[in-house]
């Protein structure tokens, strides 16, 4: 795309470029590992430095460290149930690690890992794995019945497996494809109307009150950005927990 | 789209680093990170516990002590108000048995006084038959000349019984009546 010489280029923030010099680039420690290290290392800092006072009225710190962990806890044992707190650490990963990288991505500069479908449908297969891995220990073969509900007729069945087996396997999918779409188009359009600004800028006399109009979009972008950040975390993570409850209690 | 160059080895390494990086996070927070806000939360909550029960126990044992200063309070009360009863109740007693007292000695010294009263009449109405006997018969002396006391006693008895007892002031008049009887 390329305008006046300029070109309106959304892409290239996603593209991968490797850090640290040759050490960095021998490892394939790119950007995006990068921001993955740094979430992880805040997320760690902010539960343990947050719960360091171990205070009983919790400061401002250990009072978000709390509500995320009770958040997290709610949605699980809400879900799955009692037997679900042993699922608590992972859920809690997961969506700290993903709410981290929605929200590290809306800093100026930063990267954002959760833009990357391999990343999205890594932590989905690591889910599916986990879900399905967790149903067969519990269940056994009558994990299996799972994919035909009890009570159905019977000559519906080569209708109703195939479905139910499509609608698994599509669970990884589904969820990695819609928090990477919800990432991309985000930061697209954030792009998009950034670029727009410097173009429109550079109209002569006119140009700042025109730019001005994309950079309100990107303003109000950048607040609805930060909402679909938190939301699709939490998607994530209660898709999560759901996929959880039905591998513990079969339907 | 870079995201879907699936060819670049970069793409490779990031999944990789991502297992990496994820797993110990994952490592780190279940093993130490999140006991510690558990435990924390477990703490607060124990405290909590602990704290509702000394207080309800506290609001238990006030309870106690209200309900036993209540009943002291009625207990004092009712107790005041026996001894007020029984003191009204002495009161009244001793002053009804001196009231008695004093009604009985002097209705005893009015009857002393009546009876003194009636001897002192019978003394003056025997008094007054002799009297009256001897002025009678004196008077009939000198009328007559003789004396016949046995008759002017039975005529001053009967002049006494027609007039009444006690007026000893007619004693003269008696006699005199009596002796114009006997004349």
């Amino acid at each position: 795309m390329a305008a006046e010489g300029q070109t309106i280029d959304a892409l290239s923030q996603f593209e991968l470029t490797p850090v640290l010099g040759k050490v960095g680039a021998s490892v394939g420690f790119t950007q995006s590992a990068a921001h993955m290290l740094l979430a992880a290392v805040l997320i760690t800092a902010l539960v343990m430095y947050g719960m360091s006072k171990r205070a009983v009225v919790p400061g401002r710190l250990q009072a978000l460290t709390e509500s995320a962990y009770e958040f997290v806890q709610n949605l699980v044992v809400g879900q799955v149930g009692e037997e679900g707190k042993r699922f608590f650490p992972f859920v809690f990963t997961l969506f700290m690690f993903v709410l981290f990288g929605n929200m590290l991505g809306m800093l100026p500069y930063a990267f954002t890992y959760t833009s990357h479908i391999a990343v999205t449908f890594t932590l989905a297969a690591i889910v599916f794995v986990l879900i399905t891995v967790v149903a067969l220990v519990l269940h056994g073969k009558k994990f299996f019945g799972y994919f035909f509900p009890e009570g159905a007729p019977i000559w519906l069945a080569p209708i109703i497996i195939p479905v139910e087996i499509v609608s698994y396997l599509s669970r990884p999918i589904s969820l990695s494809i819609r928090l990477f779409a919800n990432m991309v188009a985000g930061h697209v359009m954030l792009k998009v109307f950034a670029t727009f600004v410097v173009l429109l800028g550079g109209l002569g006399a006119i140009g700042p009150f025109v730019a001005a109009l994309p950079l309100a979009v990107n303003i109000a972008l950048v607040g609805f950005e930060l909402l679909v950040a938190f939301l699709q975390a939490y998607v994530f993570a209660i898709l999560t927990s759901i996929y959880l409850h039905d591998a513990v209690h079969l339907h | 789209m870079p995201q879907l160059d699936f060819g670049n080895p970069l793409m490779i390494a990031q999944i990789i680093w991502l297992l990496i990086i994820f797993g110990f996070l994952y490592f780190v927070l279940s093993a130490h990170a999140l006991p510690r806000v558990e435990s924390v939360l477990e703490e607060r909550r124990t405290r909590i516990t602990a704290d509702l029960e000394a207080a309800r126990a506290a609001k238990t044992e006030a309870d106690a002590a209200m309900t036993a200063h209540r009943e002291a309070t009625a207990r004092a009360r009712a107790e005041a108000q026996a001894a007020i009863a029984n003191a009204l109740q002495q009161a009244q007693s001793e002053a009804q048995a001196r009231t008695d007292e004093l009604n009985a000695r002097l209705a005893k010294q009015i009857e002393d006084a009546e009876a003194r009263i009636a001897a002192a009449r019978d003394a003056a109405m025997g008094a007054l038959r002799q009297v009256a006997a001897e002025t009678a018969d004196s008077l009939v002396v000198k009328l007559t000349g003789r004396s016949d006391r046995a008759a002017v006693e039975r005529a001053v008895d009967k002049v006494l019984g027609a007039r009444g007892a006690d007026e000893a002031v007619r004693a003269r008049t008696v006699a005199a009546a009596s002796a114009a009887r006997l004349v």
